[in-house]
């Protein structure tokens, strides 16, 4: 069973009728059980970081997302890959779950770039080398904050003057920063790897 | 790079797509469900369909049509028309939309605005205006803001509400000239770029497009981030692959997917 972990941060109908499109039927659950039992997470997220990582102590999910990451195939998106770092600087700066070492910051307001990023941008491949599927690709994007470069980045993508993890692996952690359920059929291929080669 | 959009819009009556110049003389073009798909898999960067009877007949928006599209395509969709309260954003948003689109609605209760970012983010809200020439005094910009289908001129200054609408919380600002509305002539590029001046939010041009041209010449001579269109593909005339090629040709960041071998 796939869970999709449900913590009160965005809608995630569009992340279920993805996986629904792949013929791979999902639940949507805020339970720990399910997360326990589950064979493969998906961690969506959009929002903001403060309310999420308190929906996630409320919840009482911190403890099992986290044994979860180091123990089943975990995939986070958006938001859900942000608040795998170690620390945002969104509202004020909020610990994180520091599941992947890395900071998450703001996009700078010089240059006359718009903030948020909201569009299609393209992913490559990662100085480090560390190489995954799906580089070379356009995804969707809509954030305003990154997650900083770091060992474990895998795709990397520009805007507003600042190159960032677009793509990050970790052990069984994949998790990146654009939204695979919107991105076509880019991200439809994306999701069907991740599943299949786990 | 990030690159410039280009978004099929799909305005729905009775549960089909169709296309009237100025909101008149309406043709039935298709079914909804299925011009999406194709759109999506002719490489359109986003869709927006109005639901453009639901505010006359006083009813909410056709939320069995939002569901379809949400199942059949993969790229994220704005709906509008129809929308009164927060309420009706949240259903469209649960339904599978990526966006809301208020217009008239905003103009008579901007707070709508604030709301409805508040409860979704600021990049679920998008604020669709419909700015005509004007002599107003008023309207120091020399465009006013109309609502209702072009029906009812409100006074206001077509730039000081798109900055009022961003302040609020509008994530995204499309600008559908009257002027240029049906005529297929090309963007109305004036007031396009004074709006994509003044505020930090993506700014949509709309209206006017008639042929591929039309666009890399708005993302050249305005700052805006993405552009509508419709008849022009909806009558089969052009592509949306036209379209992009000659985007890429003027030298403007697209997005057209590398074929594998």
């Amino acid at each position: 069973m796939t869970a999709i972990v449900d913590y009160g941060a965005g809608n995630l109908t569009s992340v279920r009728l993805a996986f629904a499109a792949l013929g791979h039927e999902a639940r949507v659950t805020s339970s720990v059980n399910d997360i326990e039992e589950a064979d493969r997470i998906v961690f969506p997220g959009v929002g903001a970081a403060k309310s999420a990582m308190e929906n996630l102590v409320r919840l009482g999910l911190v403890d099992a997302l986290k044994k979860a990451a180091g123990e089943k195939p975990f995939l986070g998106i958006c938001l859900g890959m942000q608040i795998l770092f170690d620390r945002t600087e969104e509202d004020g700066g909020v610990d994180c779950l520091g599941l992947v070492p890395g900071r998450v910051r703001r996009f700078p307001a010089a240059g006359g770039c718009k903030i948020p990023q909201i569009g299609w941008n393209d992913v490559h491949e990662a100085a480090s080398g560390n190489r995954v599927p799906g580089l070379g690709e356009y995804y969707y994007f809509v954030h305003s904050y990154y997650a900083e470069k770091g060992p474990y980045t895998a795709g990397v993508t520009e805007y507003a003057s600042v190159e960032f993890t677009s793509i990050v692996q970790k052990g069984g952690i994949f998790a990146c920063q654009f939204h695979p359920e919107k991105s076509g059929a880019a991200g439809l291929e994306l999701l069907k790897g991740w599943l299949e080669r786990c | 790079m990030l690159t410039k959009r280009v978004i099929p819009c799909l305005d729905v009556r009775k549960g089909r797509v169709t296309k009237g110049v100025k909101f008149q003389n309406n043709v039935d073009l298709g079914d909804p469900v299925e011009m999406a798909l194709a759109y999506s898999d002719g490489g359109a960067d986003e869709l927006v369909f109005y639901d453009i009877t639901a505010s006359a007949e006083h009813r909410p928006i056709d939320i069995g049509m939002v569901e379809a599209v949400a199942k059949a395509i993969r790229i994220p969709f704005a709906v509008g028309g129809g929308i009164s309260c927060v309420a009706d954003m949240e259903r469209v948003i649960l339904a599978g939309a990526e966006k809301v689109s208020v217009n008239s609605l905003a103009v008579r209760n901007p707070g709508i605005i604030a709301e409805g970012a508040k409860a979704f983010g600021a990049q679920c809200i998008v604020l669709g205006m419909d700015p005509v020439k004007s002599g107003n005094p008023a309207c120091p910009s020399g465009y006013e803001i109309t609502t209702r289908g072009f029906r009812d001129f409100t006074g206001m200054d077509a730039v000081e509400w798109a900055k009022m609408a961003a302040d609020l919380g509008a994530g995204e600002i499309v600008v559908n000239s009257v002027d240029a509305d049906g005529t297929r002539a090309g963007f109305e590029k004036q007031i396009t770029r004074m709006i994509a001046e003044a505020v930090g939010v993506p700014v949509v041009a709309s209206g006017g497009a008639g042929k591929p041209e039309h666009f890399p010449e708005v993302f050249k001579e305005t700052n805006c981030d993405a552009a509508i269109v419709a008849g022009m593909i909806h009558s089969g005339e052009y592509s949306i692959s036209q379209i992009k090629e000659a985007m890429l040709a003027a030298g403007v960041s697209v997005r057209i997917r590398r074929t594998r071998t």
